[in-house]
Parts: structure tokens; C-alpha cells; sequence
């Protein structure tokens, strides 16, 4: 593991039969793990460059025990690091040697659903896909879905912010969520929002929705549920180039149409897929583009012939029209399998996240195929394009010594293009340890700490998942520190313009 | 109120803050003053004018993106993007003309912080929920920056989250990103006429539960019906929108009327009338006549289908009307020095929900909670995340809270 993370507490790690002993009182039964190979399968999540094995793993049932194992800890001065499915590309839920890790996959239940109100409540360990398959029934779904969403839990989707394929139309989680419970590192379970819209005073499931496990771990949802749109069709457009596929992107958005999905592949991803999936994509073109429209049957139908219209303008190649419910998902089907295909043609991959404006995607695109031959490397990348999300796979093999060196390294610099053209370092998958030490690349030093003091209004002792997000740690006292000079902040008189 | 500071650029938005923080001065913040009187009143040494950094710096319609300075006027940014077919989704309302000022006098900053919305709250969501960007001065005197000029970016924190709705309590907000999206090419309005407001609740509630895409969901009672334009008599009216192309839109229009006829007579209206009526909704016309100036108004967010319930708790000699499908009420109260805080915030505890003071004499203001009293743990919350943007409290101090 190349990543630095906080040093482990010697005093701490003495104490773990104590401490073990004292969470089996707070969860009784099979909810503390601590046997070494019974925690393996928590030494990582989905980015498994990197691997920890935590000091205990507890699994904890209610809100109580939550609220008790954190204030113990707290107590103590012992980590918590939370997790849901474990899912995260960015090891947001990497464990700490000396820390608890924290699994919340018992809260599964779906505690309440409102049709009249349209939200569900539910348990932060169910999955993204049982809240939409729960209100089926009855016509309605939950809007984010990230690729993931057959395993991601609410409660990471929360932690992450999460998008998905349809959330330039539909939002991400943050704009899909009404209320939580969490439970701060002292213990205290606090109610914010509810079943309203706009929780009362300063917007805090706004800070904690893609906080990434750092100010609380929540226990309870509340999600906006969406009727489904009456049909959705999918178009499939190849282009000899993705300057072309690019410029149709942006001719659909400017032509005022608003896609309830957008997505574009490159030749390396389109191949991959198509060998594993065989979705019937065209393998002459450069770029792909899948654009969904949903709808009223008679707005969808208006709108296809309107993109179909603008793609052939930019130069599309070819363009096929979903004509049935199984070819609509079969073209997606291509798409959301595109990191498993591409893990068939490599022994290993880093999947990238960063999000660039639109307009910068051939510039971006060329440079990464530069950086390809200069790291050696192979390079795939698959791209919400509607909402600028690239998700470059580099392609590396871990038992050739030094590839997973030259993949970072060339993750690195990817997302350093991101943001020098104007982009950010991560679009969904959040932070975590991997981007943590490019964060001076986007933020200031004065940005970090004004974060970091949001950070301590939750979790003054900074015991909650340390060593994500923040390259460097500061004590609170000394981020609340002001710097003043002679008592007086330096600025006598009155400024006057 | 001595001082008034008219900084240019966000460089001497900072030399303002640490003029204050030198001199242990307390700042009022505003843009055009246009929502001065909402919000605990407060006494500050100083108003920290931000009306002069104004202009759109960055404007990309096929990116869907939109720069400009804090103090821009809302007006201009509406107009700019009117001209391009786009709109800030949110559909901002304004608080000027319930405060006897004249409509399109708010700036962007004040809208962000003040977390700005309209009916399309329900579809579109708030100014949060477009806020993609900020550069800010902090109470600290620091200049910060969040997010960016894209709409996916989960990098460090959400802290346009906090900021939109702080009012001005965390940052003097400089400058301002936002997603904004295209205008919907036509729309027209679904009208069932005299309903009670619990039918009116269900009847909304179907619509919405309906694939009929509703873009605003209103109930006008009787007695405030005709302060609204648009509408084909002045009577309760239950009104839904359908935005969108105009085959969409007549499809949905069809269903619709199918879907709500069994609650009674159902009537179209088509773009005109409808554009003027969500006007008039969206700046909330029945309580901006100078009779109904003297009353105090509420703001009361609740589930939608606890809106009448709710509703029923307050007294009978209130006006009101509903938005957000039942979710928003909109209540002005009988007499001027009595908001009747009691029977609102009762009703809320046990329903759910919660509600603002929007308009009230100062002295009113003063002695009642403006808005809505946290419990214990959140009020400990909020203060320490106003403790870490501004420690020593020079931004709007007590506007929201006392001690906040």
C-alpha cells in the first residue's frame, strides 16, 4: 500500500482485548468480528490497491448501539471508520490498523413508504435498487442510480453523493434526499429534515450528503421517490471522431433538450464491452453516444426524431432507435458493464472520476491518449457526457512491478488536466485516500481549513474516518485559532472604495 | 447605523471583513435590501454593501453554466438567459414587492442566501440545488472557494449547501456559479375548480403521483382566488402546471383532466394565462397589497399531504393559499402584532414541518422566533458551524438566531 495514512496509537492497539470485550457488551452476538480471517473481507472496498485490516469490525443492528460503540470510542479516543457495501472506487472505507470499522449493512430495512407524500424512509444499509424495486409496484422509482446500484447501500450513496447515468435530469443524491438521522462521533443522534421539503436553518444534509463518512454516520433516510416516466427509448450514434460525439452533445443541450441520459464510450471501452456483453455496438466508430429520452410516448417519439436530426448534422455514422423495452436495456446493459468488460481484457484497473466542462473533452482526450504512450499504459474511457464526468480506465497489471506506481502516476496527471481546464478531481466517486493528496491542486490552503472547521463543528476530535479527503490534519483548536497580531487583526480604519 | 462600505471587488469585500474584525464591528450584509426586513433584527455597526459587484463573468448556454458577481441584479441574469431560450430552474420568488418595494430589485446573492425557490421547488428544486460554485469571505476575513463550474463534483465538501439559506450568517458571498437550464418551449395549466383545501390536498396529490410530469402544484382558496391573474373566475381553484414540447405537454394536458375530472369541474389554461397566473403565484400576490402589508405572514414548509391539516390548526381569520402540492403555506395572519407563533409551531410539532416569520414588525420579530427553533443538539450544531466560519460573529450576528 503506497498510501500514507495516520499513524496507528500504540495505546490504543495495547488496549484492543479491553476494547473488543466492551463493544460485544454494546452489540451482543455475531455484531463484533475480530478474528483475523474473519475481518479480511473488510480489508478493502471496491478500490483494492489499497488494503487494511481493521482493529475490530463492529456491525451494529440499531441506532442505540451505533450511538453507544460511537460515544465509547469517542470516550476512548479510538477511530471509527464507517462503511456500507463497500462499494467505493475511492477507499472511503478503508479501514485504519487501529480503528473500529463500522458496518452498517444490518440497517436494511425499508422502514416506511408514503405515496402520498412520495418519499420512502428508509435504513442507510439498504440497497439503491431495493428502495426503486420496493415502490415498483406502484409505478415509482429513486431517481439517482449509479452503476453500482445492485450493491451500493443509501447510506454510501449518502456518504458519496452519488449520480448515475440519469442525473442531469433527475439530480444527484443531494438533490433526491428530504431528511436523515445521524449519529454524531460523541454519540448524539440528531433528526435533520423530514418528510418536507427544505430542512429548517443552515442546509447540514447538504454538508453531509458527499461528506464521505466525516461528520457523522447516518441511520435512517428520508428519499424523494419519482414516478417512472411513462416510456423511455434509447438512441445509439456512433462517430468517427469524439470531437463529433462531443459537439453533439453539446448541439442536443443547446437545442434545449434535457436527455434523461447521456453517454459516450471510446473505441478501447467500446470494444471491451461489446466482446463481453455483445449489445450489438457498432466497433467502426471512434466514439459512441447513448442518449435516452423519457417521456410521454408522443414527447419521447418528438424528441428522437429532433436528436436523430442533430446527430446526423454533427456527422454520426450510424444511429439505431431502441424499438422495444429488451433493446433499450440491452443498450445500456453495454454501458453499465463497462468496468467488469474491461477487467476481463485487464488483470487490473483504476477507475478515474473527474468531471471537465463539456467543451474541453477533445483537448482532454487527446492529452490522455499522449499520457497513454508515456506511461505505457492503456487507457478506456467511458463518459457521462451530458454532465462532463469522465471515468478514464487505465489499464495495468499489479504483479508487473512498478505498473500500479505508473497507474497512479498517470491517474494523477489526468486528473490534474481536470482541473487546469477548468474541471474537478472527482465527480461521484468521491475522494477517499486516492485523490486525497491532490487536493492542494484545487483548493487552497485557507479552503482546506475552512472545511476542516465544518469537520470540527461534527467531530471535534477528528476520530471519525481520518485520512480521507484531507491531506494534511489539523487539530481543531488550531484551525479555530484566529490569527490576530497585537490582539487586533491588522486593518485600523475604515476601508473606503 | 453609522457606516455603509461599498466595496467594488471581492478584494475589498475582505478589507471589509477585517476592518470589522480589527475594530470589533458587526456587519450588516446586503445586496439591494429587499429582504432587510426578514430575519431576527439585529444590531450591527455597519451594512457591508455588496450591491456594487455586480456583471456576469462567465456564460457557456451549451455547458449550462452561468458566472456572475454576488451583487448582480436577478433581473439581468434572467433577462440574459431569457434571450438564450434558458431560466434558473428554481424560478425564484421575491420577497421585494411583500415589502412594498418594487418587483426585479434582488440581486443573485441574495437569492442564494436566502436559498431562493418558486412552485418549481417541487420538480426542479431550490437555488441549492443549482449552486454549483462559490467565492466567499468568511467571517474570518479569509476568502474561501468551493465547487466548481460543473455540475458533478463531489470534491471536498458542500459548502454552497451551507451558504445557500445561511443569510449572510456564515460569508459575505462574492461570487456565484449556477447550473441553469433550458426554457421549457410551452406550458398550460390543469384548473379543478371550488375544491375544499382537503380535496385540493388530494386532488394534488394525485397529480402528482400521476406520470404527468407536474412543473407546480397550487391551491387558491376562495377568499384570496381573485388576487390572482389568469384564472377564468375568482374562485378556489386547484391549478397544475405541464412544461415541456407542446405534443408533450397536450398529451399530458389529456391525461391530467382525465385524472382529476372526478374532482370536480375542470377547465385549461393555456400558456398565456398560464404564465401569468404562476407569476403571480411564484410572488405570492394576495399578501403584497398594501392592506395586507400590515399583516403578518408566515412561510410554513410541511409534508404535502399534512398541508390542510396544518392549515386547519391555524385560525379561520388567516389568508392563505398553498403551493408544493400542498407543501407550502402561505399564511397572513389577522393582526399585526400577533404572528400567533404558538398555534403554527404547535401544529408543526406534531405534524411536521417548518415555518418562517417572512414578515412581521421589528418588535414582533424581536420577541418570537423568526425561524424555526431547533432542538437542543441542532442549535449546538449550527452554532459551532457559525463558530468555525465566523468565530467572532461580524456577519449578520443574530439574524438567524439569537447568539448565532
Amino acid at each position: 500500500m503506497s498510501v500514507r495514512m495516520p499513524p496507528a496509537d500504540a495505546a490504543v492497539l495495547a488496549r484492543r482485548d479491553r476494547i473488543v470485550a466492551t463493544l460485544r457488551a454494546i452489540v451482543p452476538g455475531e455484531g463484533v468480528i475480530a478474528g483475523e480471517r474473519e475481518m479480511r473481507p473488510f480489508e478493502s472496498d471496491a478500490l483494492t490497491a489499497y488494503r487494511q485490516l481493521p482493529m475490530v469490525v463492529v456491525l451494529p443492528e440499531t441506532t442505540q448501539q451505533v450511538s453507544e460503540v460511537l460515544a465509547y470510542c469517542h470516550a476512548e479516543g479510538i477511530k471509527v471508520v464507517p462503511r456500507g457495501a463497500g462499494t467505493s472506487l475511492s477507499g472511503g472505507a478503508l479501514p485504519l490498523e487501529d480503528g473500529v470499522l463500522l458496518g452498517m449493512a444490518k440497517f436494511s430495512r425499508i422502514r416506511e413508504i408514503d405515496f402520498e407524500n412520495r418519499i420512502a424512509v428508509v435504513e442507510p444499509g439498504v440497497t439503491n435498487l431495493a428502495v426503486s424495486n420496493a415502490v415498483a409496484s406502484e409505478g415509482f422509482y429513486y431517481a439517482p442510480d449509479p452503476s453500482s446500484q445492485i450493491a451500493c447501500t443509501i447510506g454510501g450513496n449518502v456518504a458519496e453523493n452519488s449520480g448515475g447515468v440519469h442525473c442531469l435530469k433527475y439530480g444527484m443524491t443531494t438533490n433526491n434526499l428530504l431528511g436523515c438521522e445521524i449519529v454524531l462521533m460523541n454519540g448524539e443522534v440528531l433528526r435533520i429534515g423530514g418528510k418536507h421539503l427544505d430542512a429548517a436553518g443552515y442546509d447540514l444534509l447538504g454538508l453531509i450528503t458527499g461528506s464521505e463518512g466525516l461528520l457523522g454516520v447516518v441511520t435512517e433516510v428520508t428519499v424523494r421517490l419519482l414516478k417512472k416516466p411513462e416510456t423511455a427509448r434509447a438512441v445509439l450514434v456512433g462517430f468517427p471522431s469524439s470531437e463529433a460525439a462531443g459537439e453533439c452533445v453539446s448541439a442536443i443541450i443547446a437545442a434545449g433538450i434535457i436527455p434523461g441520459g447521456m453517454e459516450m464510450m471510446d473505441r478501447p471501452a467500446i470494444h471491451a464491452v461489446e466482446e463481453f456483453v455483445h449489445a450489438g455496438y457498432p466497433l467502426d466508430v471512434e466514439a459512441l453516444l447513448i442518449v435516452e429520452l423519457d417521456g410521454p410516448a408522443a414527447e419521447v417519439d418528438h424528441l428522437i426524431e429532433r436528436v436523430e436530426s442533430i446527430a446526423r448534422d454533427c456527422g454520426s455514422t450510424t444511429c439505431r432507435v431502441s424499438q422495444s423495452e429488451t433493446e433499450r436495456l440491452l443498450f445500456w446493459a453495454g454501458r453499465k458493464a463497462a468496468f467488469p468488460a474491461v477487467g476481463r481484457i485487464s488483470p487490473d484497473y483504476l477507475c478515474m472520476d473527474g468531471t471537465i466542462p463539456r467543451a474541453k473533452l477533445p483537448e482532454v482526450l487527446a492529452a490522455m491518449k499522449a499520457m497513454s504512450e508515456k506511461f505505457g499504459l492503456r487507457v478506456a474511457n467511458v463518459f457521462h457526457a451530458g454532465d462532463g464526468n469522465l471515468h478514464p480506465l487505465i489499464l495495468y497489471d499489479a504483479n508487473v512491478p512498478g505498473e500500479l506506481d505508473r497507474a497512479e502516476s498517470f491517474g494523477a496527471d489526468i486528473l490534474k488536466l481536470c482541473v487546469a481546464v477548468g474541471g474537478v478531481l472527482t465527480g461521484e466517486h468521491g475522494v477517499g485516500v486516492e485523490k486525497r493528496d491532490l487536493m492542494p491542486e484545487m483548493f487552497s490552503e485557507i479552503d482546506l481549513a475552512a472545511q476542516q472547521r465544518v469537520k470540527c463543528a461534527f467531530d471535534e476530535k477528528g476520530l471519525l474516518n481520518p485520512g480521507k479527503v484531507f491531506p494534511v490534519l489539523h487539530r481543531c483548536a488550531e484551525l479555530g485559532r484566529m490569527h490576530i497580531s497585537g490582539g487586533k487583526v491588522p486593518f485600523p480604519d475604515i476601508p473606503r472604495f | 447605523m453609522t457606516d455603509v462600505l461599498n466595496p467594488r471587488d471581492a478584494k475589498e469585500v475582505e478589507d471589509a471583513v477585517r476592518w470589522a474584525l480589527g475594530n470589533d464591528k458587526a456587519l450588516e450584509l446586503a445586496g439591494q435590501g429587499t429582504k432587510r426586513g426578514i430575519g431576527r433584527p439585529s444590531q450591527t455597526d455597519a451594512t457591508l454593501d455588496l450591491s456594487g459587484l455586480t456583471g456576469v463573468t462567465l456564460y457557456e448556454p451549451a455547458e449550462l453554466v452561468l458566472s456572475a458577481r454576488a451583487g448582480t441584479p436577478l433581473r439581468e441574469i434572467e433577462k440574459l438567459l431569457d434571450d438564450n431560450n434558458q431560466q434558473l430552474a428554481f424560478e425564484p420568488m421575491d420577497y421585494g414587492p411583500l415589502f412594498g418595494l418594487d418587483a426585479g430589485l434582488g440581486t443573485l446573492g441574495g437569492a442564494i442566501a436566502s436559498n431562493l425557490s418558486g412552485p418549481r421547488r417541487i420538480k426542479q428544486g431550490a437555488a441549492r440545488d443549482h449552486f454549483l460554485g462559490v467565492s466567499a469571505v468568511t467571517g474570518r476575513g479569509e476568502t474561501i472557494k468551493s465547487g466548481g463550474r460543473v455540475v458533478k463534483n463531489v470534491t471536498g465538501y458542500d459548502m454552497c449547501k451551507v451558504l445557500a439559506g445561511s443569510w449572510g450568517t456564515l460569508a459575505a458571498i462574492t461570487d456565484i456559479t449556477l447550473k441553469v437550464l433550458p426554457k421549457p418551449e410551452t406550458e398550460a395549466t390543469v384548473v379543478v375548480e371550488g375544491l375544499d383545501d382537503a380535496t385540493a390536498c388530494a386532488a394534488m396529490a394525485a397529480a402528482m403521483g400521476s406520470s404527468c410530469d407536474v412543473s407546480g402544484a397550487a391551491h387558491l382558496p376562495d377568499h384570496v382566488a381573485s388576487y390572482f391573474d389568469g384564472l377564468p373566475k375568482p374562485e378556489a381553484a386547484t391549478v397544475l402546471r405541464l412544461e415541456g414540447v407542446a405534443p408533450s405537454v397536450r398529451h399530458r394536458q389529456e391525461a391530467l383532466l382525465a385524472l382529476l375530472r372526478p374532482f370536480g369541474p375542470v377547465a385549461l389554461l393555456e400558456a398565456k394565462d398560464s404564465t401569468a397566473l404562476w407569476r403571480s403565484i411564484r410572488e405570492v400576490r394576495p399578501f403584497t397589497t398594501e392592506l395586507a402589508r400590515g399583516r403578518p405572514l408566515w412561510r410554513i414548509s410541511t409534508a404535502p399531504g399534512q398541508g390542510h391539516a396544518v392549515a386547519a390548526r391555524i385560525t379561520p381569520a388567516a389568508q392563505m393559499f398553498y403551493d408544493w402540492a400542498g407543501g407550502l403555506i402561505w399564511a397572513a395572519m389577522p393582526f399585526a402584532d400577533e404572528p400567533d407563533a404558538g398555534s403554527i409551531r404547535g401544529a408543526l410539532a406534531d405534524l411536521g414541518g417548518h415555518a418562517t416569520l417572512v414578515r412581521a414588525p421589528a418588535a414582533v420579530r424581536a420577541a418570537a422566533d423568526v425561524f424555526e427553533p431547533e432542538t437542543a443538539g441542532l442549535r449546538a450544531l449550527n452554532k459551532r458551524v457559525k463558530d468555525g466560519f465566523d468565530p467572532k460573529g461580524v456577519l449578520n450576528p443574530g439574524r438567524m438566531w439569537a447568539g448565532v
